[in-house]
């Protein structure tokens, strides 16, 4: 996984509605790049869907989320339809899993991006970084919101 | 012993969990954490047991709606509130107020500061179990939550 301080990793990924994000169009604002495993997790509640119920919370920091996994842009489309999900995912989806790879956290075994977090500041520099030891443990926001209060602004 | 659960009342596994956790010897506490996304009744029927403790009838509020999750919207509501005995016209007033909203928004807070990611989650003794909780703790729990691993 790459360390804190260095400027983060180029990408060039579609959202769910096929439109191109780069790290460009996060420039001038503080953005979080959340690498989960897969859409439509099996769990009762869905580590997006409580960072959805937060996005107030992070607004009010000026942060802005982005999901990034290996599904393709019109799965995404019908997972945040199937959640109410607002917060825009993008499509690591071909070549497979190249944005995780560059952010050093993909996983071979599953096929996947692993569970991670990466907060970027608004020249593009990463600030925190944050990879779960287990695809199966998710990311609590409390560790999002710790980190914003110990970087300063 | 002290159990704090995070949970939903929209939730499957928080309904199992309850069930799980009915009668042992522990002292409970239940915090609201509702994830409206995922469960778009949940904000609202934590709000009516909210208003409910307001006439003393927390817990029965609780154990009538995780005893029957298939009828959840407002009419089932009322109808609950009646049948608990509830001054219906408060009831109704109460679960709208700003208040009682707060009350709410603070329990899914602290379940965000404590790590809560899921639902159900348990702290026993300070120790965070995520999900339904494993069938040997909730015998340690029925046994008097005795021994602490």
């Amino acid at each position: 996984m790459i360390e804190p301080g260095v400027p983060a990793p180029d990408f060039k990924l579609r959202n769910q509605d096929g439109e191109e994000v780069t790290p460009e169009d996060l420039k001038g604002q503080t953005s979080l790049l959340v690498f989960y495993p897969l859409d439509f997790s099996p769990v009762c509640t869905d580590q997006l869907s409580i960072y959805q119920e937060l996005l107030s919370d992070f607004e009010a920091r000026g942060v802005k989320l982005y999901g990034v996994s290996v599904d393709s842009a019109f799965c995404h489309k019908a997972f945040q339809d199937k959640l109410n999900l607002t917060i825009p995912l993008l499509a690591d989806f071909e070549p497979k899993g190249e944005t995780a790879r560059a952010f050093g956290v993909y996983d071979d075994d599953w096929g996947t991006s692993r569970r991670a977090l990466f907060l970027i500041d608004p020249e593009g520099i990463l600030k925190w970084s944050y990879v779960s030891p287990s695809v199966l443990e998710i990311p609590g926001a409390n560790l999002i919101f710790d980190a914003l209060e110990s970087i300063p602004a | 012993m002290l159990v704090i659960e995070y949970g939903d009342y929209e939730c499957p596994y928080c309904a199992k969990t309850d069930r799980l956790l009915a009668g042992v010897p522990v002292r409970r506490v239940f915090r609201h954490f509702p994830v409206v996304s995922k469960h778009p009744r949940a904000r609202v029927l934590a709000q009516a047991v909210e208003a409910a403790s307001l006439q003393g009838a927390f817990w029965e509020m609780h154990d009538s709606l995780f005893g029957d999750q298939g009828h959840l919207d407002d009419p089932h509501l009322w109808r609950r509130a009646e049948q608990l005995g509830l001054d219906l016209e408060r009831f109704n007033r109460d679960r709208r107020t700003p208040e009682v909203d707060e009350r709410v928004t603070r329990d899914f807070r602290s379940g965000v500061r404590a790590g809560v990611m899921t639902t159900p989650t348990l702290f026993v003794d300070g120790r965070q179990i995520a999900g339904v909780p494993p069938e040997a703790l909730v015998a340690q729990l029925r046994a008097g939550g005795s021994q602490t691993p």
